[in-house]
């Protein structure tokens, strides 16, 4: 595991120094090439002057102490700038995580109890759509649907326009206008979210429905459903009970990729919707050329992908009593 | 008193018919990516007409803001996106296959350094690999396929490199080995084979994927650039020109029939391939 | 069968099962017939693929969608087969108990046995869930469970193959049942502790005047434990008939064949005999006696429709070649 976060850094650094023409301008950017006082500094900071490896080290060095270079379009270091933007993303990707889990399970499990009649050939096709379509192009037709045409929904933003945003506690507007007390803002806040996350949330809840179909499928044919049959039980408990009890178990080991199929889609769907998160970040940063700015994403996503893959094994452990007891 | 009731899901109805479906939009697309300058109602470059005009019947999908219709440039951003996404794929899976098929006969040292690669790199979500390495290389598609490639290789690295270990152990191999055949040839005619189905099975499920890579890379402004018709660029112009719907639901509709189709084939595929896979 | 005159609890008539497969149809069970009277403990015997599992399966209505059942199953005058699905779950744990082959995969693995017990009991008996989980340990002691009380929060994976097995009949006799299915009960055992599953089978069949079906494959089993005895093969009944007139004068080829090839203590030095050949798949319907081609004693006639049960002594056989030890001991000759 160490092992791979030194790869994920090193290839992070790869890409930054021996991909573009002139890795001094992948640090400094190209306006301040000329400024002789920038220049000078980035080389020291960053060890330019000496060798390949010797800038590997000293980049290593600064990625200890949390540097992640300064970004060129918003001049802050990216660290500050991500740490900024992080709660954006994770109050999204949580929503997302919620209504496509639970959705996720809900269709599955229906599907599976279904087998082969219309509901389950609907949540075939669901999933298939979902699939089949990019993010953005489904977050845009629902913009489009819901709030343009239909004008269910908000638009575009975390808060209505010209809004102030709740007292900075935890960085979600949900629960810091909770917190505050201010219960307007709370509707508005979480009125503004569903829409993204259930874009977000669309390509996993039709994944997970697959997937706790599939496991449901497999459970059904158990001999222990059969005992639970046996004993007079009516088929709906059978399901819930005793088929989803034990398929539930599969699913959590998708949860650390789909982790990272959220990730990837934030990015889509926070430039859609144009929230402050740090998929947004990433797209502008791609977009000027702002490579430190994308290095510093491209690590965070790599991370975080990593994390998200401990804890689903974590809960792997913890869910399944023959390796919790043993 | 034999009562036949065939199970076999190859001739059910339903497969058949997703099956055919998959491969008429595939040699649909197919033939308009060869030859649509010859019957495209009008180019995909040229202003003709007013701007941003809903479908009518003289532009079945409308036209853009600059004037262009939309349903020939829907038409010829096939041609963009997917030779692109085709390339991927086909060296994806030389490379991964190569890699793979590699480090699972040799084994050892070899193994070990390709398969930490192949961790590292799948340890990225894809679209902030191929960001970063769009965003180091430039804009443009010549430089997303190059992204692209480096994202999607290992998959096929590690599919392949099961395969052939677990192909390794047959007893036709051993067989192969005792009378004396070199590694490289028994490489190429008897594990490779038995190995290759499911990468190939793998490669029609994803081609949907990729063009889906490709469209949102150009729609983050990391592929084809504007006034190129591609797909992903389309929909950015879309997003750009709200109100004017059609601009975007045609790549977007464009992009779904593709990914079906290939989705169908690659499930009709493996129906007729892979005898063990369970459904 | 003539064992008393008093109406069958459970009465097979004419049992057809037929499973539709990739490939056609198998007629697993094809016309089977058979009764158990209260407190009878009737062995059903066969090799593997005889029907002898899919038909009591079907009995319940615990077959697979892509099975169909015909004929008739009465318990008691209620006809089973096409019962309403709230009678038949009525029954199902309250009537009629079943247990199973394999105990570590018939238990539910994240579930403590003392909630699947109290599970069983809840269904069928207007109890509290605390109630019921009282009534779960009392029936782990019926069951000679050890610690019961401190032990029923365990999991199925942490209990040993007969302990497991005592949990399932806990659970199939929680509701009082008039009969206790028992599909292969000790197989998966080890020897030891199949005796000691046979044991507590016998004093319960005692202490609760319980009915027993026992399917086997095991006659070492059945004559510890049986009154009656059913064989099948190939989805109909070869012989059935009082277990002392099975074991001693069996009437059908393959009845004396599975007995003959039975390891035996007393006679140490003789060698094991099998039968020859293997059963028919039953695809398509066997051309006459299903037994001819691995019967020795098969004579042409046997290949001209399904021999008919007839009565001899005290039992039913299907066979043309009859009376059969005339016939033994010619052919020995």
């Amino acid at each position: 595991m160490p092992l791979l976060l030194l790869g994920i850094v090193t290839i992070a650094f790869c890409i930054s120094r021996l991909i573009p023409a002139n890795p001094l301008v992948s640090i400094v950017g190209e306006r301040a090439m000329n400024n002789e006082k920038v220049v000078a500094a980035a080389k020291t900071r960053w060890g330019l002057n000496g060798s390949i490896v010797e800038q590997y080290f000293i980049y290593i060095k600064n990625l200890l102490t949390g540097d992640l270079g300064t970004s060129f379009r918003t001049r802050q270091p990216v660290t500050d700038d991500l740490l900024h933007r992080l709660p954006a993303t994770l109050e999204l990707a949580a929503g997302a995580l919620l209504i496509g889990g639970v959705g996720g399970v809900a269709l599955g499990a229906y599907a599976a109890s279904k087998k082969d009649k219309p509901a389950d050939h609907f949540s075939r096709g669901f999933a298939l759509l979902g699939s089949s379509l990019p993010v953005f192009w489904i977050g845009l037709v629902f913009l489009f649907v819901l709030y343009a045409r239909l004008g269910w929904f908000p638009g575009p933003g975390r808060l209505p326009p010209r809004t102030k945003p709740p007292d900075h506690v935890t960085g979600f507007y949900t629960l810091d206008s909770l917190l505050d007390g201010n219960f307007t803002l709370f509707r508005q806040s979480l009125y503004r979210l569903v829409l993204p996350c259930v874009v977000l949330g669309w390509a996993y809840m039709g994944q997970l429905s697959r997937l706790v179909r599939a496991a449901m499928l497999d459970e059904i044919n158990a001999d222990y459903v059969r005992t639970a049959r046996a004993k007079g039980l009516a088929e709906r408990l059978v399901m819930r009970r005793h088929v989803l009890r034990n398929a539930w178990l599969p699913t959590l080991t998708i949860l650390g990729f789909s982790f990272a199929q959220l990730l990837t889609a934030s990015v889509l769907t926070e430039t859609i919707f144009q929230w402050n998160g740090i998929g947004s970040y990433a797209v502008q940063a791609a977009n000027t050329l702002d490579f430190p700015a994308v290095n510093g994403v491209s690590l965070f996503a790599g991370l975080a992908f990593l994390l998200a893959n401990l804890a689903t094994d974590v809960l792997y452990a913890v869910a399944d009593p023959k390796i919790r007891l043993a | 008193m034999t009562d036949v009731t065939p199970q076999n899901t190859w001739t059910s109805p339903w497969r058949r018919f997703t099956v055919i479906a998959g491969m008429i939009v595939a040699v649909f697309w197919l033939i308009v990516v060869f030859t649509i300058q010859w019957w495209a109602p009008y180019t995909p470059l040229e202003a003709v007409g007013k701007r941003l005009q809903p479908p009518s019947w003289e532009h079945w999908l409308g036209t853009d803001a600059l004037s262009r219709d939309v349903f020939t440039r829907t038409l010829y951003g096939a041609r963009q996106t997917l030779p692109v996404s085709f390339a991927v794929i086909v060296s994806a899976v030389s490379i991964g296959t190569a890699l793979g098929a590699i480090a699972g006969f040799v084994g050892g040292r070899v193994d070990g350094v390709v398969m930490r690669l192949v961790d590292v790199t799948l340890a990225f979500p894809p679209i902030f690999l191929a960001m970063a390495v769009a965003a180091a290389l430039g804009p443009g598609l010549r430089n997303a396929f190059f992204a692209m490639v480096i994202v999607w290789w290992p998959i096929y690295a590690r599919l392949i490199r099961g395969q052939v270990q677990a192909v390794k152990h047959r007893d036709h191999i051993q067989a192969a080995v005792s009378i004396g055949a070199t590694r490289w040839r028994i490489l190429r005619k008897h594990v490779l084979p038995l190995s290759f189905t499911p990468a190939l099975i793998n490669a029609t499920l994803d081609i949907g994927q990729v063009v889906i890579l490709t469209a949102t890379l150009s729609f983050l402004g990391l592929g084809a650039k504007p006034p190129s018709p591609e797909w992903g660029a389309m929909i950015t112009d879309g997003a750009q020109f709200f109100y004017q719907w059609w601009i975007a639901v045609a790549p977007g509709v464009a992009i779904l029939t593709v990914a079906m189709a290939f989705n169908f084939l690659g499930d009709g595929l493996r129906d007729a391939l892979d005898v063990r896979a369970k459904r | 069968m003539s064992m008393s005159s008093t109406r069958p609890l459970l009465d097979v008539r004419d049992l057809h099962v037929r499973f539709a497969v990739r490939g056609g149809q198998v007629h697993a069970v094809r016309g089977l017939d058979l009764t158990v009277h209260r407190g009878e403990v009737a062995a059903v015997v066969g090799e593997s693929g005889s029907g002898k599992s899919a038909s009591m399966l079907a009995a319940l209505g615990l077959l697979d969608v892509n099975a169909s059942a015909t004929g008739s199953v009465r318990l008691d005058g209620v006809e089973l087969l096409r019962a309403a699905p709230s009678v038949l779950r009525s029954i199902r744990g309250g009537r009629i108990g079943m247990i199973f082959q394999d105990p570590m995969t018939s238990l539910n693995p994240v579930l403590e046995i003392r909630r699947q017990i109290a599970e069983a009991v809840i269904t069928h008996q207007q109890v509290s869930p605390r109630q019921a989980e009282l009534k779960a340990v009392e029936l782990l002691e019926m069951v000679s469970f050890p610690d019961a009380a401190r032990r029923a929060r365990s999991f199925p994976h942490e209990l040993s193959g007969g302990m497991r097995q005592r949990v399932m009949i806990a659970m199939a006799l929680a509701n009082d049942p008039e009969i206790l299915i028992a599909d292969e009960p000790t197989t998966a055992l080890d020897v030891t502790v199949q005796a000691q599953i046979l044991d507590l089978l016998r004093s319960l069949r005692k202490s609760r005047e319980l009915a027993i079906v026992l399917i086997t494959h095991d006659l070492g089993v059945v004559a510890g434990l049986a009154d009656s005895v059913h064989v099948m093969y190939a989805g109909r009944i070869a012989e059935s008939g009082p277990v002392v007139d099975i074991f001693h004068r069996p009437q059908h080829p393959y009845t004396a064949g599975l007995l003959a090839s039975l390891p035996r203590l007393d006679r140490p030095d003789r060698d094991l005999t099998p039968i020859g050949g293997v059963p028919p798949r039953l695809y398509e319907a066997p051309v006459g006696c299903a037994f001819a081609p691995r019967c020795q004693y098969a004579i042409p006639s046997c290949l001209e429709g399904e021999p008919a049960l007839q009565s001899v002594n005290d039992s039913l056989v299907a066979c043309v070649v009859l009376p059969f030890a005339e016939k033994a001991a010619e052919v020995a000759r």
